[in-house]
């Protein structure tokens, strides 16, 4: 197939050195003052420059919701869709262009009600997107109604007696649906959120990143329970590869199994960071990862950090793979081969047929 | 039929000849009658007639055996002159079992052949198809010539010894019967046998089967002269070229791979399975060395949303679907329109409303197509009017996405996407040229800077270094893109995208209006109407009557001088499977009265009908009886 020199897409230049500045936009960011996008924006800013990619090759991509006007603030490629549909423009995006990083801007509204179809799929493909899922556990943009992820009970606008239906467990799910990269972070731990988000941008696959974002207009003190400075260390599992699950304050508490269930356990009298479960987030079977998603307050600490990143092929590379193995099978298409193909006759001058 | 094989002489039958003949095989859903159809069209193809087929089969994979609801049918219309259509009433109906019999007799021709599989006509599948009576033996069908054969039994002989078990061997009955039909019109049995040897390459003992039992109809209708005559339906004097014969849906697939190859750009095709468009699908995926990606979404909306990705990407985006399809990909379809990307989004319409009737032919999406969606948000329409005008049209549907930076919609249909005709293969150097544009330099770049002839706005991919900017559904500030809720610019920006869908119109064809410049009636058409429409205003012609025809392939924007050719004519008919889409989008448009012809069914107009109703426009006192 002939190319023509004005459709060509130019060679990623080496990237050279960029800082945050490089990534902010001249546009007035317009999430309410307080928001914990900001936080996230900000981390995001911080995080692009360090990868080592030129700035054209990023491409941020988002649905509807207060989440999902961050491609506005981020000087990079952007498109801000409609409702729900970021992972499926990602995914054609990523198909038609692999070299690209593409990376997404939702929220749980966005991602798990009315994208919920296309979030699965494209976790179960393992499109090699980076999802962030801005985790508010409310409808910010349409002021106020409880979400996937509200808790049972939760009294909105839309829900005054108290929601009745069971959330959506959002790690849970994408465990479910074959996710890759599974992590969690808050707003607010700044560090940790950086070092999550360089993580998932490392992710060959489906990158899939809960953050707990606090909206301080319509579901103020959310993850207060767990973020404030005197309860974080009790409230807050750090999972850490390798390392015991260790957590507290005193780092005197732990998670171990007992059957086939996991428990907290105090140390001392015989119980030490020795018997807690030594993480590991790299095991093919997603049962573990799946039981830690499980952990919810009031009886375990919340986990944050890396639930599970294991290696498998991306989406896009078997579908090119495919490609390339049928130019190297059948030659690169012949178009005049192609119209000629199948069972042809000419009609000569005279009229007469062969 | 009980006479044997080996009682008879050899009858020495002369041919007759035929200029066309009108046939159908109809048998249960799981006899194979669609390929049996497809193989009689394919030799006769080969033997020079000019051809067009209409498969009809229903939705259900296998509906109950031996009922009128798994009847499945193809007709095949083959003549020795230029046709348009697969005709109207069949000549020659092939009726494998009594429900076909049934469901299919009402169109046959008065003194029409039947050829019915004896083997089937008991108690039992008579009850199931609703005879009270053998109709083989009550004389209802004494108009007709009726030819009985025990098809199955004699099948059944012909395998004997073939090692193959009893199911396998009635699976090649169909065989059997091609083969009598094509003894009755003296057709070469060589496509077929070399069909099924590469069909079946890996299993020789099927091809050897089905090869009999082709053979064994053949010599059946030759040694027992079953039916005391013979047909010939010489070549048409077709234009000297190469021929294929075609299907709609295929000549789409390969007019798509055709537009990327001419511009230069890699096709990416997001589909979602659908009645009656997934065979383009299947055949794009085939297509991978093209450098073809074809992506099979979770669903239509999934498709929709990934094809607009891909155009921003910079490949050159279609996606497949049909009515219920583009129900749902509405809302993304509007997004492009916003976003001012090229994606091209084929409909291939089925009967509606709703799920409808999946398997049918109707042209009723023009208005979901028009204005299905929130806004003011148009979007180029075209359709194409025959299968081998798939191609033609594919091509034109990518020239104008990827030149005005807009989604463009081809409406296609069952009929034309099932049906086949000769195909005379372009010459790939004489294909249009199409030149899409990346913008690649950063100095004075606005993502809604437009070009002042097209009004279309730069295609800037990312990766292009300088180029960084945002897109999305919210309204843009004109020239810069960023959001704007301006009162003024929001104005300015529905007009601005209304005028470009406008402006295609200086870069399409007029309309040509065959027959007489002006007179008493134009017979306007529009996608898979075109062939029937043809037929009888060419008929008409030769009777005197004073009609002419014009056919639209440019739905939206309608070519310049539409208005001027509507009013030079008294009158204005409009045949249309729907009830009057298009001509309510004329009236509303040049204020002109369009005699609208409706017809829903889920079958096309024959010719016989829309000549009817030109009679009555134009004769209507001798139409009073």
């Amino acid at each position: 197939m002939s190319t023509e020199a004005h459709t060509q897409i130019p060679v990623p230049a080496p990237a050279p050195k960029l800082t945050k500045k490089d990534f902010q936009t001249d546009q007035e960011v317009r999430w309410c003052p307080g928001c914990g996008d900001y936080a996230i924006l900000s981390a995001v800013q911080q995080v692009f420059p360090e990868l080592g990619i030129p700035k054209e090759q990023f491409v941020v991509v988002s649905g509807i919701g207060c989440s999902s006007r961050f491609p506005y603030y981020m000087d990079t490629y952007g498109f801000h869709s409609i409702h729900g549909r970021a992972p499926a423009i990602a995914t054609g995006l990523k198909l038609s262009r692999p070299e690209l990083e593409v990376w997404i801007a939702t929220g749980d509204g966005d991602a798990m009600s009315i994208g919920g179809n296309h979030l699965i799929h494209t976790l179960r493909r393992n499109v090699g997107v980076k999802i962030l899922m801005f985790n508010n556990r409310i409808y910010g943009l349409t002021k106020g109604q409880y979400s996937p992820t509200s808790e049972l009970g939760k009294k909105t606008k839309s829900t005054p007696g108290g929601s009745v239906d069971y959330p959506f467990n959002p790690l849970g799910l994408a465990i479910g649906a074959g996710a890759t990269f599974i992590a969690r972070s808050v707003d607010i731990f700044t560090t940790h959120l950086k070092d999550v988000l360089r993580r998932a941008a490392q992710h060959k696959g489906t990158a899939y990143v809960e953050i707990y974002q606090n909206c301080n207009i319509f579901n103020d003190h959310a993850f207060t329970y767990m973020t404030d400075k005197d309860v974080r260390d009790d409230a807050t599992l750090y999972l850490e590869h390798g390392k015991p699950m260790v957590f507290g304050k005193n780092k005197d508490k732990g998670i171990r199994m007992r059957g086939t269930e996991m428990e907290v356990i105090q140390f001392g009298d015989g119980l030490s960071a020795d018997d807690c479960i030594v993480w590991d987030e790299t095991v093919d079977n997603p049962a573990t990862a799946f039981l830690v998603s499980q952990l919810l307050p009031p009886h375990f600490p919340t986990p944050v950090g890396v639930f599970r990143s294991v290696e498998a092929p991306t989406y896009e590379s078997r579908v090119a793979d495919q490609v390339h193995q049928d130019v190297a099978k059948k030659g690169p298409g012949d178009l005049d081969k192609l119209i000629h193909s199948g069972d042809i006759w000419t009609v000569h001058a005279d009229h007469t047929i062969s | 039929m009980s006479t044997t094989v080996a009682e008879n002489e050899h009858p020495l039958i002369e041919a007759q000849k035929l200029d066309e003949v009108v046939i159908r095989f109809a048998g249960d859903s799981g006899d194979g009658m669609q390929l049996t159809g497809s193989q009689f069209s394919t030799t006769s193809a080969l033997m020079g007639n000019d051809l067009s087929t209409l498969p009809d089969f229903p939705a259900e994979i296998r509906a109950p055996q031996g009922t009128l609801p798994g009847v499945s049918a193809f007709q095949v219309r083959i003549a020795d002159y230029d046709i348009h259509t697969p005709g109207d009433a069949p000549d020659v109906l092939v009726a494998m079992n009594p429900a076909a019999l049934k469901k299919e007799l009402e169109d046959l021709k008065p003194n029409g052949v039947i050829i019915v599989n004896l083997d089937e006509f008991n108690a039992r599948n008579l009850a199931k198809a609703g005879y009270e009576k053998n109709p083989l033996e009550d004389h209802s069908l004494d108009k007709y010539r009726v030819f009985q054969a025990q098809i199955g039994t004699m099948n059944r002989r012909a395998l004997e010894g073939s090692g193959l078990d009893n199911k396998s061997q009635e699976r090649c009955k169909n065989f059997f019967a091609l083969g009598m039909v094509y003894w009755l019109f003296s057709r070469p049995m060589d496509a077929s046998i070399d069909f099924l040897k590469k069909t079946f390459a890996r299993k020789p003992e099927l091809a050897d089967a089905n090869i009999k039992s082709l053979k064994a109809g053949w010599n059946f209708c030759d040694i027992t002269g079953l039916f005391q005559v013979r047909y010939e339906v010489d070549p048409a004097t077709l234009e000297p070229g190469v021929y294929r014969s075609i299907h709609g849906n295929s000549a789409l697939a390969i007019g798509l791979v055709a537009a990327a190859r001419q511009s230069g750009l890699p096709l990416f095709l997001g589909a979602y399975p659908i009645t009656p468009a997934s065979d383009i699908l299947h055949q794009l995926s085939g297509y991978k060395n093209f450098g073809v990606t074809t992506f099979q979404a979770e669903d239509e909306i999934a498709a929709m949303c990934a094809t607009i990705g891909a155009a921003f990407g910079g490949a050159l985006a279609v996606t497949t679907t049909s009515g219920p399809g583009i129900a749902l990909k509405s809302e993304a379809m509007n997004l492009a329109i916003q976003v001012e990307l090229p994606v091209v989004i084929c409909d291939i319409q089925r009967g509606g409303p709703s799920t409808g009737l999946p398997t049918k032919t109707e042209q009723s999406d023009l208005l979901q197509m028009m204005f299905g969606r929130n806004g003011d948000s148009p979007l180029a329409v075209i359709a194409p009017s025959s299968p081998k005008d798939c191609f033609d049209t594919a091509i034109e549907a990518c020239r104008i996405a990827l030149k005005y930076m807009v989604p463009v919609v081809l409406l296609s249909d069952g009929y034309i996407a099932n049906g086949s005709e000769p195909w005379k293969l372009p010459e790939v150097l004489d294909l249009p040229s199409i030149k899409p544009t990346f913008r690649t330099d950063p100095e004075g770049f606005q993502p809604y800077q437009r070009e002042a002839a097209t009004l279309a706005r730069p295609w800037a991919v990312p990766g292009t270094p300088g180029l960084e900017h945002r897109i999305g559904g919210l309204e843009k500030e004109e020239v810069t893109g960023n959001v704007s809720y301006d009162p003024h610019n929001h104005e300015r920006m529905v007009h601005l995208r209304a005028e470009k869908v406008a402006r295609i119109a200086d870069d399409i064809p007029e309309i040509e209006v065959f027959g007489d410049e002006t007179g008493e009636l134009l017979v306007l058409g529009w996608g898979s109407t075109a062939g029937s429409i043809t037929g009888a205003v060419n008929f008409a012609r030769r009777e005197g009557l004073s009609v002419s025809r014009a056919h639209l392939r440019h739905l939206n924007p309608f070519p310049k001088n539409l208005g001027e050719v509507l009013r030079r004519f008294d009158r204005v008919l409009l045949p249309e499977m729907n009830m009057g889409q298009l001509a309510l989008l004329l009236r509303a448009r040049y204020l002109k009265d369009i005699i609208t012809f409706s017809k829903v069914q889920g079958r096309p107009f024959s010719r016989t009908e829309i000549y009817n109703k030109i009679r009555e426009i134009l004769e209507p006192v001798a139409h009073v009886n």
